[in-house]
């Protein structure tokens, strides 16, 4: 057992899992058609290898990556291309997106064969993971194989499993620990010996026993230790992950490798066993579909490009009108107007709103209650930030330190006065970052 | 909506409508926390101390709080209407002034007292800086300091308590009878003076003795203050560090001159001490943001009102001590602002 160390503030969000922790994981039929935006990853945007009216297979490489970090693009089923066009992405812009007409075999492709990982030299297993367009599928989207390639300079000796699920409502992650836990030990395994390291955690928040248990039990006489976390928003962001069960802190400005960290995802792990053991592209995820206007919430295996509006249908649609569609969870998710947009690698979870729960605040003017200070995980001084924004004051802003906000959203969650805290700390970010290029432009 | 029967089965699941979709940024939850509510629990932990008034004074330290608290509430709509902001009288602010200024008031005060006091917390202590949020001295306090300047003999003629022993009536009785002195005043005259002293402490801890309406009884503002400290509303760190700084500065005087100067017990328990530690200084807007700087504004409040009460002309200090640390707020904030996580790493390696 690792020691604990407990990150300063946070918050504890009424959690809402249990709509939909009891389901188990729902495989759905075939779609007619399935929409694949390209930009499914944080990075360059990836180059489409097929034309329209060409056929593919299941798996088969739709696009390349664009750049080192950047990630590849595969078919959720076979069939033909309909269209390379655009389609409406989660953040209510037009995204480029290649449309796949399934013929109903969803045949696979077979072009990626399975390698044995304790044999596999480390770069191919690299490559594989590049290969299989794996990214963290945590939320972010980041390019798997890039955190898995730390500069020499970087020696990496803890590699961390996110199972922690922090964000209320979401259960994907723990019906997939509860189901699939060989999968994902797999992976933590190919993860180990891709860094050579063999300190593996993985931090499961205390609220999903039943999870710890079946994972200390299939971990027993492996490397890998199971951490039981607090049950603390933001317990799964990645600074504060690391600190709880390593008690390192990565420096302001850092990544977790400079602390000697690996942080993954559950789910990217599943995906990362798959691609090596069975040659498996990363075109499907286990989305939870849930909200309390939602008829039957339950945790299905998506393929990617399967449209809000048919995952929806899938639950039997909603009993009453909700306030919001959600990607995400409640804390960080995207909210979107548009059924059309489709599901992405990073989709953990599909969330409806009803009108009750979605409170429209008109926001006033910061009291100095200090609740913000006392929530803060990165221990910001989020009120007094926020003010200094309104002022448009970035360089206070920037002096402090408002570039190491997470967007976590416990002080707008927290914050009496309804200030619009994230949305400031977000404009901060844009224009420092701004300011800082055109500094380094000029020179 | 029609649902006739040929619909297929497709058609009948009933998918959310776009047009009622709301869009807005994360996060999309909130703990349901607002300043209306905020406000109202520190109206409800004074409701002990002001029945104390009440009970000690009689009925006209009901109409001192009553009338203050109109005018405030009255003085907020106006000026939230010469401002041409939207009226803030909602959200309980202006009422939790008045009530703080009448508490801050003798129950002998006349009713133009009251209306110019509510007047100067409105317009002086807060409008004129922004509103709610922006001022930066406590508004009940900016008040009555104003007219502890301008009109002393109001603010220091004070009613004898309801039961009231013969031997506390006798130490702080004046000519009339009716008008009495504080304890605060009259203990540390008496031992100048080379008199004999008794402490009638269950009389401080209870109220029975002279004073504000709202500052007598400092058993009815502790149950006030737990309660906010229970609800994690003020910082336990501000009344803490603000008493234990009287207690032990009080002490330390009393040891070096123990016929002249009263027991640290006696500070602590007369005065305005208990109301301006656990709902003046601890005032939102007014005092520091993080736990440090709490501790440092409780200090300096103790160190002040110490001062102030051992060596001023003033029997009191608590008033003025917090809005000369209210001053100092912006400093302290400053100062002892919080290193984000993973700045501590930076400077090992350097």
């Amino acid at each position: 057992m690792a020691d604990q160390y407990y990150f300063r503030g946070g918050v504890h969000p009424a959690e809402g899992k249990k709509l939909s922790s009891g389901q188990a994981i729902q495989v759905p039929p075939l779609l007619e058609s399935y929409v694949v935006p390209l930009m499914q990853h944080i990075g360059a945007p990836p180059k489409p290898v097929v034309k329209k009216g060409d056929t593919v297979l299941r798996g088969q490489l739709l696009a390349q990556p664009g750049g080192f970090i950047s990630a590849a693009i595969h078919s959720p089923t076979s069939g033909t291309i309909k269209d390379i066009g655009v389609c409406m992405g989660p953040v209510g812009l037009e995204t480029p997106a290649i449309t796949i007409a399934s013929d109903g075999d969803d045949t696979p492709d077979e072009s990626l064969t399975p390698l044995n990982w304790h044999t596999a030299s480390r770069d191919t297993l690299r490559e594989r993971i590049a290969a299989a367009g794996i990214v963290g599928m945590g939320g972010a989207g980041f390019p798997a194989n890039v955190k898995l390639t730390p500069p020499l300079e970087k020696p990496i000796d803890t590699v961390i499993l996110n199972g922690v699920e922090c964000e209320p409502f979401l259960t994907a992650d723990h019906r997939l620990m509860l189901e699939q836990c060989d999968r994902i030990i797999q992976g933590a395994l190919i993860l180990g010996r891709i860094l050579d390291v063999t300190d593996i955690f993985i931090g499961i928040e205390e609220n999903k026993p039943d999870a710890i248990e079946v994972m200390r039990q299939k971990t027993a006489g492996t490397t890998i230790t199971v951490a039981g976390l607090r049950v603390r928003y933001p317990q799964g962001a990645e600074k504060q992950l690391i600190y709880a069960v390593t008690g390192r802190k990565v420096p302001t400005g850092g990544l977790p490798m400079d602390v000697r960290c690996v942080v993954n995802n559950v789910a990217t792990c599943a995906a990362v066993a798959d691609a090596v053991n069975d040659g498996k592209a990363l075109y499907e995820r286990v989305t939870t579909i849930t909200g309390t206007p939602v008829t039957t919430p339950g945790n299905w295996l998506l393929r990617v490009g399967t449209s809000v509006e048919e995952a929806l249908k899938l639950v039997g649609g909603v009993k009453k009108d909700p306030a919001k569609l959600l990607l995400g969870g409640p804390m960080m998710g995207m909210s979107i107007y548009d059924l059309s947009v489709p599901v992405m690698k990073n989709t953990s979870g599909i969330l409806l709103l009803a009108s009750d729960e979605v409170e429209q605040f008109t926001s006033n003017a910061c009291i100095r209650c200090g609740r913000c200070v006392d929530v803060c995980p990165m221990t910001l001084m989020p009120g007094s930030l926020s003010v200094a924004i309104e002022n448009e004051a970035f360089d206070l802003a920037e002096a402090g330190f408002a570039m190491d906000c997470i967007e976590c959203g416990a002080c707008a969650y927290a914050c009496p006065s309804h200030r619009p805290l994230v949305q400031h700390m977000r404009r901060a970010k844009a224009e420092i970052t701004a300011a800082r290029r055109a500094a380094a432009a000029k020179k | 909506m029609d649902n006739d029967n040929t619909s297929s089965r497709e058609a009948a699941v009933h998918l959310p409508d776009m047009e009622k979709l709301v869009v807005s940024s994360s996060p999309h939850m909130h703990s349901g926390e607002d300043i209306t509510r905020v406000m109202l629990m520190v109206i409800l932990a004074l409701v002990p101390a002001c029945l104390c008034g009440i009970y000690f004074f009689g009925i006209g330290a009901l109409w001192v709080l009553l009338l203050c608290t109109a005018s405030c509430v009255g003085f907020e709509a106006f000026f939230c209407k010469l401002a041409h902001k939207p009226n803030t009288v909602p959200d309980l602010s202006a009422a939790l002034t008045g009530i703080l200024l009448g508490m801050n008031l003798s129950a002998s005060s006349p009713w133009w007292i009251c209306v110019l006091g509510a007047f100067i917390a409105m317009g002086l202590g807060k409008h004129i800086y922004g509103g709610l949020g922006y001022n930066p001295f406590n508004p009940a306090l900016v008040a009555r300091v104003a007219l502890l300047i301008a009109f002393p003999g109001h603010l220091t003629t004070w009613v004898a308590p309801r039961g009231a022993t013969a031997a506390g009536a006798a130490l702080t009785a004046a000519s009339d009878g009716v008008s009495t002195a504080t304890p605060l005043y009259a203990v540390p005259q008496a031992l100048q003076q080379g008199g004999e002293v008794t402490y009638e402490y269950m009389s401080y801890f209870l109220g029975r003795i002279g004073g504000c309406i709202g500052e007598t009884s400092a058993l009815a503002l502790l149950i006030g203050g737990l309660f906010l400290i229970a609800l994690k509303l003020i910082r336990w760190q501000v009344p803490v560090a603000f008493i234990g700084t009287v207690a032990g500065l009080t002490a330390l005087i009393q040891f070096v001159s123990p016929e002249t100067q009263p027991t640290p017990l006696f500070h602590m328990l007369t005065g305005g001490l208990f109301l301006g530690a656990f709902f003046m200084a601890t005032d939102m807007v007014t005092s520091p943001m993080t736990r440090r700087g709490a501790i440092v504004f409780g200090v300096g409040c103790g160190v002040i009102t110490t001062a102030i009460r051992a060596w001023g002309v003033y029997p009191e200090g608590v008033s003025f001590s917090i809005l000369f640390m209210n001053a100092l707020t912006p400093f302290i904030d400053r100062y002892s602002s919080r290193k984000p996580f993973g700045i501590a790493k930076r400077k090992d390696k350097k």
